[in-house]
């Protein structure tokens, strides 16, 4: 089964990292990846920029209502994701713990995915 | 629970200007703020390791920041100390809601405040800067002394100095209204565009110390458009901040040298940073009120989409610059424009519209360096080399000046007019 790690942590933590341990994280996080790209387990990963350059649409009226900034004001944040193929839940917390190894701090939201589309190749 | 160092130090200093804004609207007393502040990291750094960061680290340093200020008043009065809150790994749910309740929903308010007291009028620029530096990014003193190039001592004496002023002053903490606080985030807006501009304008050989300006800068901005999201003028000065800084490691060569825009390698300009920038640009434009950061970000932009620099549309630039004009008049954007209207219709036309400003602008660097290429490219080389001498002399750095020089070399080799 698919699951998604949705990586939230503090936003402005991670803004304040010298460019050598963000050089150390990605490396480390790099290593992880590779290992489940040689099992052909690891799907498409992102990162996503600062919630500054979030834009939400509050569609619950009509016409939606076009608002700046992350959907929700939280203590922390969704920074990014993973999508990675795993047995169940036992391997998915193994693989989580493995990410988190690499990049402590924060939390890995683990949900397995209903639906899937690649989208265009 | 092993917590990274690293992780606790970038969780410090992301914490401050949160957790110091909040301790000073509870004490209205900078130095017991700051001394606060200072006790609940130190106790972060004993306590954290062992037993794990707590969930919300600005909440666990505000009331552990108060308590340990409460607790050094209280002994002083000879009263029984509050208990140790070294010993629990997190805050219960009481301590929680008092901390968010001091925090409260008043904290944009209080970090506005913070960073508004350091760009108070009665202070100087380079003040300013090194207040905010201190206070609100935190920044030690030797590093902000080295980023000004000045001794620690000197530098130790001029925010000593600026924390004086400023507290004599008194530090406004009633809660501002909409123009008031429309007044103080332009305010902070243009503090935090020198702070950048302070990095930005490096020589080679500090260019280290001083880029950590423009990064705490851009921290800054972006702290701004976490607290103001829909406010498209702050939106446009961090991407104005992110796209000159996107250039950051192509504007020097190896030997220190200023490298133009048009001869560096685009190649090495920061993606990502651009990529951020057009994004913010791209949520402004949406609100259809052009200020001054937003049309400096466009012009930015455009430099920075341009594949290479025969690419650029100075078509745009020009029009941007003449909006910029209505908007912020000013003989230095005037001057500006005129680059553009030199690559759009030529030296002729550039050359006439920068006469007018030469009495305004005598005594600046740009000037005299824009109007001597004017002057070469109509091939009136004694003139040039008379402009760019001045330039030469009116350089505020060593790079500069070897710039211009190169332009002088450049007309003897070419011109053999050594009349």
């Amino acid at each position: 089964m698919q699951y998604a790690f949705l990586c939230y942590n503090h936003e402005n933590t991670i803004l304040a990292w010298s460019k050598e341990q963000e050089a150390a994280v990605m490396s480390k996080l790099g290593a992880v990846e590779d290992k489940l790209r040689a099992q052909g387990r690891l799907g498409p990963v992102a990162r996503l920029m600062p919630t500054t350059s979030a834009t939400t649409l509050k569609k619950d009226r009509d016409p939606p209502l076009v608002v700046d900034g992350p959907f929700a004001e939280t203590k922390e944040q969704l920074l990014g994701f993973f999508i990675i193929e795993c047995a169940g839940l036992e391997q998915a917390l193994e693989t989580a713990r493995e990410l988190a190894a690499a990049n402590p701090g924060g939390c890995y939201e683990i949900r397995p995915l209903a639906v899937f589309h690649p989208g265009t190749p | 629970m092993s917590t990274d160092p690293a992780w606790i130090d970038a969780a410090l200093i992301s914490a401050r200007p949160q957790a110091l804004a909040a301790l000073l609207r509870y004490f209205r007393d900078m130095d017991t703020a700051e001394e606060a502040f200072q006790e609940a990291c130190l106790r972060a750094l004993q306590s954290w390791p062992d037993k794990g960061p707590p969930r919300n680290p600005t909440a666990w340093l505000i009331m552990v920041g108060r308590n340990a200020a409460l607790d050094v008043n209280r002994r002083r009065r000879m009263h029984d100390s509050l208990p140790d809150e070294a010993s629990m790994s997190d805050l219960d749910d009481a301590e929680v809601s008092l901390a968010e309740r001091l925090d409260g929903a008043d904290y944009r308010d209080d970090i506005l405040r913070l960073l508004f007291v350091c760009c108070h009028p009665e202070l100087p620029a380079t003040q300013q800067i090194a207040l905010a530096l201190r206070i609100v990014s935190g920044l030690t003193v030797p590093q902000i002394a080295r980023a000004f190039l000045v001794s620690d001592a000197a530098m130790e004496q001029r925010i000593t100095r600026a924390k004086g002023r400023v507290s004599k002053a008194g530090v406004p903490f009633e809660t501002p209204g909409a123009t008031e606080r429309a007044r103080r985030l332009a305010a902070v807006a243009a503090m935090v565009y020198l702070i950048f501009n302070e990095g930005y304008s490096v020589t080679g050989e500090d260019a280290e110390a001083r880029g950590r300006l423009s990064e705490e800068a851009i921290r800054l901005a972006r702290l701004l458009l976490q607290l103001f999201p829909a406010e498209p003028e702050i939106m446009g000065l961090t991407a104005l901040l992110l796209l000159q800084h996107s250039r950051f490691g192509t504007r020097f060569d190896s030997a220190g040298q200023l490298v133009l825009l048009e001869d560096q390698d685009r190649s090495l300009w920061n993606l990502l940073m651009i990529n951020e920038a057009l994004a913010l640009i791209d949520k402004a434009l949406r609100h259809r009120q052009p200020g001054p950061y937003q049309v400096q970000a466009a012009i930015a932009a455009l430099h920075a989409s341009a594949a290479s620099a025969k690419d650029t549309d100075w078509q745009q630039i020009e029009l941007l610059y003449g909006t910029l004009e209505r908007l912020q008049p000013s003989p230095v954007v005037s001057l500006n424009r005129a680059v553009a209207v030199a690559k759009v219709r030529g030296p002729a036309e550039a050359l006439a519209l920068i006469e007018p400003l030469e009495r305004q602008l005598a005594g600046y660097f740009h000037f005299h360096g824009v109007r001597g290429a004017f002057l070469k490219e109509l091939g009136r080389i004694s003139e040039a080399r008379e402009a760019l001498g001045r330039a030469i002399a009116l350089a505020n750095s060593a790079a500069e000046a070897a710039h211009i020089r190169q332009h002088l070399d450049h007309l003897s080799a070419a011109g053999g007019a050594s009349e």
